[in-house]
């Protein structure tokens, strides 16, 4: 028999993965809500971030909070550059098309990363402490990282309700040409969509790279989970995407205790099979 | 104020429009009426940027717009009530509003507008957190009207305002429209419901199959005999 303390703690540890993940899934929802289109290759966007904090921050000594900033605007301009290079010329065709040059996007991305920085996982050392609380430890780096993905999200709620480019954002998906009637460019409406998409995955991969360490294929790792936790949350539905993240953080964090880290993985993706079953359209969609 | 001088347009191989000339007067009301499939819509979206002319010349205040993108002539001070009233249904009542104070010119004044809107149209004031797609058609329709005023318009184009209400909604919304007259707004409206808008209009275009037939005061149209047969129904 388990500890029960050890499953306080691998729950502890879920939620506080789960508040990464709903950062990473939320990013990709925003995209997917405004522009119906799933960018295959958000978390290699993600990881080329995590190099980018890893070199500023190992080789030029950047402080890892300047770094992180970095990383956020570093996002920002690679979600435009993905938008105007690879989707708005690709904005009218056939979905397949989009998906396939996203997919593209991945595999280049992943290639080139090994070209360039080899395989070799990187890692930033910071000297953070652990945390015991009523005979639980938790890594300090985690709290960090989860505190820093609420506050995100919080901004990116009030940004998205009360802003005019934010109110913008989510009627642009409903009616695109009734919003130029208002004035609006959906083409600039769109890229400050993706780069707030872009600099959503700059912060995952700020908070990202103070846990784990980057190489190249980080994406295969969490790519599969950002968009297993969206279709389980109902694509462009960004409370599911929350809700989703957490369940999700909590049966691999749990279930990688209680029996082993693959059980874990095993144990979320049959569960995510059933429930594409049992409510395609996402765990907060109504019932048909 | 607005002038369309030969005006042809139309998608891909098909021609809505044939050497349409239309002008509205700055303080003017003025209709456009026609059967279904005349190019009333199509006139609609040629004066809002939303179709390209392929030939003619169109004029806002001296101004050609024919080549403008649609987001840009909003900026004019043209705003655009489309037909089937495509309010955004999933935001609020009062973000639909403030999407249509979406102009840099008409944030500004943001809190001006919306008070405005709200003391002509009362309902909206009490809905202003519902969910625009649950409002009833009548209600639909004046949110349209309210985020078109949102943006301080000099004109506004008003695309069937009545399609698809109940026969007393129509009666108030026509109502509401003369409200919209009196507070000093240039209106041009295009409309199925003849008799009740040559009421509320100064002049009035007749349309069909994408000329205009025939052109004059209001009250002097509904007099004619072919439109009495054809389009009021006396």
């Amino acid at each position: 028999m388990i500890d029960p303390i050890f499953i306080a703690e691998a729950a502890l540890n879920g939620i506080l993965l789960g508040g990464v993940m709903a950062l990473l899934a939320l990013g990709l929802n925003l995209i997917f809500g405004v522009l119906d289109i799933v960018w295959i290759a958000y978390v290699e966007l993600v990881m080329l971030c995590m190099y980018l904090v890893y070199f500023l921050v190992t080789g030029y000594g950047w402080p890892i909070w300047l770094g992180g900033l970095a990383s956020v605007a570093f996002g920002a301009v690679l979600g435009v550059a993905v938008h105007l290079l690879i989707i708005s010329p690709l904005l009218n065709s056939a979905a397949i098309n989009q998906f396939l040059a996203t997919g593209g996007l991945l595999f280049f991305l992943q290639s080139f990363a090994t070209f360039l920085w080899t395989t070799d996982h990187r890692t930033v050392r910071l000297n953070l402490p652990i945390i015991e609380v009523a005979g639980m430890f938790l890594s300090f780096a985690r709290l960090i990282a989860f505190v820093v993905a609420i506050l995100a999200m919080i901004g990116l709620y009030l940004f998205l309700r009360h802003t005019f480019i934010g109110t913008a954002i989510r009627a642009v998906s409903q009616d695109r040409d009734a919003m130029r009637l208002m004035g609006a460019n959906p083409q600039r409406v769109y890229v400050v969509t993706s780069a707030v998409g872009g600099a959503m995955a700059g912060l995952a991969g700020a908070l990202l790279i103070i846990q784990y360490s980057v190489h190249p294929y980080f994406g295969a790792a969490f790519g599969p989970l950002t968009f297993m936790i969206c279709v389980l949350g109902g694509l462009g539905n960004m409370v599911g995407a929350v809700v989703a993240a957490v369940i999700m953080s909590e049966i691999i964090s749990v279930g990688g205790v209680m029996m082993s880290t693959e059980m874990g993985y095993v144990i979320a993706f049959v569960l995510f099979i059933v429930m594409m079953f049992a409510r395609p359209g996402g765990i907060l969609a109504k019932r048909e | 104020m607005l002038e369309l001088r030969g005006v042809t347009a139309g998608y891909g191989q098909f021609t809505a429009l044939w050497g349409v000339s239309l002008r509205v007067s700055a303080g003017e009301a003025v209709a456009v009426v026609g059967p279904n499939g005349a190019g009333k819509t199509t006139l609609m979206r040629v004066i809002s940027g939303l179709v390209s002319p392929r030939e003619g010349d169109l004029t806002f205040e001296g101004q050609s717009l024919a080549r403008l993108p649609a987001h840009e002539i909003v900026a004019h001070g043209i705003a655009h009530v489309p037909e089937g009233r495509r309010i955004f249904p999933m935001l609020t009542v009062a973000d639909n509003l403030k999407m249509g104070a979406f102009l840099r010119s008409a944030r500004r004044g943001y809190r001006d507008s919306l008070e405005r809107v709200y003391t002509l149209f009362p309902a909206l004031a009490e809905r202003q957190k519902q969910r625009a797609g649950s409002l009833s058609g009548g209600e639909q329709q004046m949110l349209a009207i309210g985020r078109a005023l949102m943006s301080r318009p000099k004109i506004i184009l008003l695309d069937e305002p009545s399609m698809g209400l109940a026969p007393v909604m129509v009666l108030r919304l026509f109502d509401l429209i003369r409200r919209v007259r009196e507070e000093g707004y240039t209106i041009l409206v295009v409309e199925q419901n003849v008799r009740q808008i040559l009421k509320l209009v100064d002049r009035a275009y007749l349309l069909e199959v994408g000329r205009i037939k025939m052109e004059g005061r209001a009250d002097e149209l509904s007099e004619q005999d072919f439109v009495r047969k054809a389009y009021v129904g006396l």
